[in-house]
């Protein structure tokens, strides 16, 4: 990205202010070299996000943001639907509620290490992983209302987990206003019987090191300690929301001139919030929210057998589940007014400040856990939401480490097979049924976590607690 | 650019993009750059030559917009590749006024010999163009959601 073409307003943040038809500015989050590896459709994309009805403050883009459709990966905007404003399906994304959640185990590496091998072996036999794969839990059309509807408290009900596992996922494992006679025939083929499947691409179940941590008191908080060993587990709401997304996209492009919508560009569809469509979107993309926490509390179980097969008598406690493709209504205070607005984070990590009502009682002091995955082979972080935040980006934060390289050039320059080979030489050992899919998602095709994650603290976006190291990766 | 040629004008082409995947199809007419482009389709999982063309499925879509139709028609592709669990390695196409008609030949996903690398979610409507050149050539082509 050109950042002559933006305003410095510090070392971490720039604009653009509002000029042909942006309603707002848009803000970036991020130092001159992660803005300069941006491409120029980030910020073509920020500003036509600016001219969407009804938006507040600003269109905001996270320090991992790269090119999307239509709303940049990373970015952040708010909508007031009682001025206009809108939803917009390509604003969530097609992986609704794609997010990561990560688990404490009370084991150390050294407790992993004489099994490591074993381990890896069991989880790639246990979790279906890849295109192609299929869930051990097939749902008969009653059963996908009541998950639609019950999010990760259904998996919960039905055995998958602990019930105290819910008050640490975001929405308590249940996200209201889920309409499940808005999810099509088509959605619901599509996921019936992809429950409890991790998915390809940049999805994952890692088995992770504590390798450094930058806050004493947080990290014992929430559970880490130095050589501690965490599971971090990345999926979304699979088909299920793959379908939603597609058909909500084309419904909102045809029916947008109905609403006197002009979009700046047609990926840029959207209705407004309150409308038929933007109605039925919204109880489509909040059962598809269910979807995903269910099927990530179903992974975790599945998770948790192998652990206790292999390391009887240990615990495996949720520390935290983030979502980062959603919209959600929130109350965000506006010029020392409260509104209620209808926050879009696509690739972007909801992150709330201490004190904030929706972060569970045992963590409200602190802040919510935010968590950010990196590639397979560098690292992952573990924040912790800040009380500026709420002020400079609706309480959001990065999400991961975003790509530099396409999966095209990634597939030209890396082979699976050395990926593996050298990772594993490293400690880490990955199990994928695709010697392509490893080659896409080496860890030279993203940005550097470090440097994404240093932006987001350096910005007040989030705060770092803890760096994660992978000793396991099972790749879809 | 990847690229793969077929007889005449017929080929397909993946785009750059930094985080989806942009697919191109070409051909002497429309109906053979949405064949062309759904080979793109399939070469975002596996090389297309690697699927049996074994089983057949028949699909059907309707829009007066040809750009529409092209997301129609690959969202249908991805449905029932999906559904289905199989992969698609030739297409027949037929379009008349706004219908398309197509058949497509795969087989079931084998995961050892397909090895499938990323999922296509869906068709956006970003980088989306529809195109009769002056030559003569059509060519279709959009970003896909992986």
């Amino acid at each position: 990205m050109d950042t002559d073409r933006l305003t410095r307003i510090n070392a971490y943040c720039w604009r653009v202010e509002p000029v042909d038809g942006m309603h707002v500015p848009a803000v970036f989050y991020a130092d001159e070299a992660l803005l300069r590896a941006m491409d120029d459709k980030v910020r073509e994309q920020a500003c036509n996000v600016a001219k969407l009805p009804g938006i507040v403050g600003a269109s905001y883009a996270m320090p991992d943001a790269h090119w999307g459709y239509g709303f940049p990966i990373g970015g952040v905007a708010a909508f007031d639907p009682d001025q206009g404003g809108v939803v917009s399906a390509g604003g969530v994304g097609f992986d609704i509620s794609c997010g990561v959640r990560t688990l404490t185990t009370g084991l150390t590496r050294r407790d992993i290490e004489p099994l490591k091998t074993q381990l890896a072996e069991r989880l790639y036999r246990e979790i279906p992983a890849g295109l192609g794969s299929t869930g051990r839990i097939s749902l008969n059309e009653r059963e996908m209302d009541a998950m639609l509807e019950g999010g990760a408290r259904w998996a919960v009900a039905r055995g998958w987990g602990d019930p105290g596992d819910l008050e640490r996922i975001e929405e308590a494992g249940c996200m209201a206003g889920a309409q499940a006679d808005c999810v099509s025939g088509h959605a619901r083929q599509r996921q019936r019987n992809e429950m409890g499947t991790l998915g390809s691409g940049n999805h994952y179940a890692e088995v992770q090191e504590v390798t450094e941590i930058f806050d004493d008191r947080t990290a014992r908080s929430f559970g880490l300690e130095p050589g501690g060993v965490v599971i971090s587990i990345h999926s979304g709401s699979r088909g299920l929301g793959h379908q939603i997304g597609t058909e909500y996209l084309t419904e909102m492009v045809a029916a947008a001139p109905e609403y006197g919508i002009d979009l700046p560009e047609r990926e840029l569809a959207c209705a407004p919030l309150r409308s038929g469509a933007g109605e039925r979107y919204l109880g489509a993309m909040r059962a598809a929210i269910n979807c995903a926490l269910a099927n990530r509390q179903i992974l975790s179980e599945l998770v948790r057998g192998v652990f206790r097969s292999l390391f009887p008598g240990c615990a495996l406690d949720l520390l935290y589940d983030v979502s980062h493709n959603t919209c959600k209504e929130e109350s965000h205070r506006v010029e020392g007014t409260l509104r209620s607005l209808f926050v879009h984070r696509k690739g972007a990590t909801r992150a709330f400040g201490p004190g904030h009502p929706d972060i569970p009682a045992s963590l409200r002091d602190i802040g919510q856990p935010v968590l950010i995955g990196g590639s397979m082979g560098t690292g992952s972080h573990i924040l912790v939401g800040t009380d500026s935040a709420g002020a400079l980006s609706w309480s959001s934060a990065c999400h991961g480490a975003g790509r530099r390289m396409s999966r095209r050039r990634a597939n030209r320059t890396w082979q699976g097979k050395q990926v593996i080979e050298t990772l594993s030489r490293k400690g880490i050992i990955v199990r994928s049924p695709s010697a392509r899919g490893v080659a896409e998602e080496a860890p030279g095709a993203y940005k550097d976590v470090d440097a994404v994650v240093d932006a987001a603290q350096a910005s007040g976006l989030a705060r770092k607690v803890a760096r994660c190291q992978p000793l396991v990766c099972v790749k879809g | 650019m990847e690229t793969r040629t077929g007889s005449g004008p017929a080929h397909w082409e993946h785009l750059h993009h930094d985080a989806d995947i942009g697919l191109r199809g070409c051909g002497a007419s429309l109906a053979e750059a949405f064949e062309q482009a759904a080979l793109a389709l399939t070469a975002v999982v596996c090389h297309p030559q690697r699927v049996l063309c074994v089983d057949r499925v028949d699909i059907h879509c309707e829009s007066p917009d040809p750009e529409t139709l092209f997301v129609k028609w690959l969202n249908a592709l991805i449905y029932e590749s999906a559904t289905r669990k199989v992969l698609f390695g030739r297409f027949r196409v037929t379009i008349t006024e706004g219908t398309l008609d197509a058949r497509a030949w795969g087989e079931p996903i084998d995961r050892d010999r397909h090895q499938p690398a990323a999922e296509p979610k869906g068709a956006t409507y970003t980088g989306l163009r529809v195109e009769h050149a002056a030559g003569g050539c059509w060519t279709a082509e959009c970003v896909i959601d992986v």
